[in-house]
């Protein structure tokens, strides 16, 4: 019996998970793990190449990124630098936004805090989640955020994908078939295998991760040493009263 | 020359010309407080701290931010990144918002079950409940300081209230803004009363609140007063000096307060979008409306209250008017309550349901402002904004059929 009763739940669990997220694809948990240099270095990488000439970083300092993720300022200047700036200098890049906003509709946003506003699981299946739609003026759409202004600019490592659908019969008569889309489908590989494109997404995510807030290895460090302290200092505390207090009766 | 403190040395030239030892000794070590105090007592002193906290992290943070629409986003990131230790000023600033509130919930609970808002106490309370309307002030303004998009549409739809008022409403919310919107104008006005104007006047009712207070001595969770029984020394028999009894109790609260805090601030400064909003990592953008505008957690039992009245003849400010009026009501308690019993402890069966009515509904309208509107959710805020109110016009009646029971002449103790 109880067997069963766990099977059920075990089952439930997907629909479980896909009710919490409420509408809309369902998010990928994002491995971070901000003390993985390596990764942090990859995303670094990545980032400078594929994103920044049209999303800057404006809050972030490169000689704070290099002192961060384990690079000194020469390698930072020799691989990271493509725009001339000093490294003491903010991350920003030269696209003036006035012809950003002919090209793209929008003016690309600054991502330095995109990890904290939309969350890091949202960033790595958006990042994954880019399919081949003729509809669309770049060609192709976005799982996660439908309708998205940005072109697949990865498309060189992933590849193209088209989407997959599931075709959900109308409940009621004359209503029209409603699809929801399930998966995707490689239809041209690019230059990564699906499994080294998935890595390479979670550095880039995980390197925005701590660009979000370069202070999250510091208080996390420092936190557990000011949590001990005071959590002896409250015992100190309470035996203080206690001899204070014997007295009153 | 001997003074009236009977101090001598530096102390006593000290004394003859300015009261510090009469009034270390009015206000601390001859000041007598109930023995009996309980958990509950604790959120007072630890308000108090929060208050210094928030000064004192907001005068750091006054040195690095920058009040224009134009640099005030970027200037706190400066102060996350680039100012030495300014994540944790900043940190413990924002954090301290949630905290305070919390406490002064707690603190407001507390005078709630043991009636600490009744006769001879009435104006420690109304000096409470301005302290409550001049923090919430306080922490709207705040919010708009960061300038991201939920500090900007927050300060929108809030400040849009206003323009609800007949007649008079569109001109005051212009007024109010300096602006036909929310702009680097607003922005440089509310810096203005967040870091001068507010602070001081709350300052000044934490003063006033906590003379009265000395002047007519603590409640208790018995809700008897000490004062009545007192021994031959004349003092009370079940009082104790507040130091050092009570400042060594309330630094265990300290210490076990700055634990929580300090979890918070380390591990989850974000509080999972509740103390720090995600959408306000975004710069405010004019042109892009949040498909979610929610307060932070600390307004959403009234900005339930407001979403919940429905518009009538034409216009939306009644549910202005019940978001005001479910704060006004406050002021009234200690005359609204008729029961002579002041603790819980001795109140009868129906003032506990009552109350217990009351503080659900006030959590569920908590929990449902926070959420985007649905027709049943906006059904149930109907129904607790009723329980909310229906308490106030309750408590007078209470005493008619409320079974009390009788009430010692002594704290009990152990």
């Amino acid at each position: 019996m109880k067997k069963i009763i766990v099977a059920i739940a075990l089952l439930a669990l997907p629909a479980l998970s896909l009710a919490a997220g409420g509408e809309g694809y369902p998010l990928e948990r994002a491995p971070i793990d901000l003390h993985n240099k390596a990764s942090l270095q990859k995303g670094a990488k990545l980032y400078v190449n594929y994103c920044m000439g049209c999303h800057s970083l404006e809050h972030q300092r490169y000689n704070r990124l290099a002192r961060d993720i384990g690079l000194t300022d020469e390698q930072v200047k020799q691989n990271l630098i493509f725009t001339g700036a000093k490294v003491g200098e903010l991350m920003k890049n030269a696209m003036p936004k006035t012809d950003a906003k002919q090209w793209f509709g929008v003016v690309p946003p600054d991502l330095t805090l995109i990890a904290r506003s939309r969350g890091t699981d949202y960033l790595f299946t958006y990042l994954q989640t880019f399919y081949l739609d003729p509809t669309r003026p770049f060609g192709v759409n976005n799982a996660v955020f439908p309708n998205a202004g940005m072109p697949h600019v990865l498309w060189e490592l992933q590849g193209w994908q088209k989407p997959v659908y599931e075709v959900h019969k109308a409940k009621e008569k004359g209503a029209p078939e409603t699809k929801a889309l399930t998966g995707f489908e490689l239809v041209q590989p690019g230059s990564m295998s699906p499994p080294e494109f998935r890595e390479a997404m979670a550095d880039l995510v995980n390197f925005l991760s701590y660009v979000g807030e370069p202070a999250q290895l510091d208080r996390q460090r420092i936190g557990i040493w000011v949590v001990l302290f005071l959590a002896l200092a409250s015992f100190i505390f309470y035996l203080l009263k206690k001899e204070y207090w014997k007295d009153i009766h | 020359m001997a003074n009236t403190q009977g101090t001598t040395g530096f102390l006593g030239w000290i004394d003859e010309r300015f009261p510090l030892t009469k009034m270390m000794r009015e206000h601390l070590t001859e000041y007598y407080a109930p023995k009996n105090f309980n958990f509950w007592y604790f959120f007072g002193s630890l308000a108090l701290l929060v208050l210094v906290n928030q000064i004192l992290t907001g005068i750091w943070l006054t040195m690095s931010y920058k009040p224009s629409a134009a640099d005030a986003f970027a200037s706190v990131e400066y102060i996350m990144r680039d100012v030495d230790w300014g994540w944790l000023i900043r940190y413990m600033h924002s954090t301290g918002a949630s905290a305070f509130f919390l406490m002064v919930y707690l603190h407001m609970y507390r005078a709630l079950i043991y009636g600490s808002y009744k006769k001879p106490r009435e104006l420690i309370w109304i000096f409470g409940v301005l302290i409550f309307l001049c923090l919430m002030a306080e922490a709207f303004m705040g919010y708009l300081l960061p300038w991201g998009q939920m500090s900007f549409w927050g300060a929108q739809v809030i400040i849009n209230l206003f323009s609800a008022i007949p007649v008079i409403g569109p001109d005051l919310s212009v007024w109010i803004r300096g602006d036909y919107v929310i702009s680097d104008a607003t922005l440089n006005r509310f810096f203005s009363l967040h870091v001068i104007a507010l602070p001081l006047v709350l300052l000044g009712l934490v003063v006033a609140h906590i003379m009265a207070l000395h002047e007519v001595g603590s409640n208790n969770p018995d809700g008897v007063e000490i004062k009545k029984v007192k021994g031959e020394d004349g003092k009370p028999l079940d009082g104790i000096p507040f130091h050092p009894y009570y400042t060594v109790k309330d630094l265990v609260g300290v210490m076990v307060f700055l634990l929580f805090f300090s979890v918070v601030i380390f591990f989850m400064p974000e509080m999972g979008g509740y103390f720090l909003e995600h959408p306000n990592f975004d710069p405010a953008d004019p042109l892009k409306t949040p498909s979610h505008i929610a307060p932070v957690w600390y307004f959403t039992p009234f900005y339930a209250i407001l979403r919940a009245v429905p518009s009538f003849a034409g216009t939306q400010v009644w549910g202005v008017l019940a978001m005001g009026a479910s704060i006004v009501l406050l002021f009234f308690l200690p005359w609204l309550d008729r029961s002579p019993v002041k603790s819980i402890r001795y109140r009868g069966l129906s003032f506990k349901l009552a109350l217990a009515a009351f503080i659900v509904s006030f959590l569920i309208l908590g929990y449902l402002g926070a959420l985007p509107t649905t027709p049943a959710r906006t059904t149930l805020a109907q129904i607790c904004s009723v329980v909310y109110f229906a308490f106030f016009f309750v408590l007078p009646i209470l005493p008619w059929f409320e079974k009390t029971k009788p009430v010692p002449e002594r704290v009990t103790w152990k």
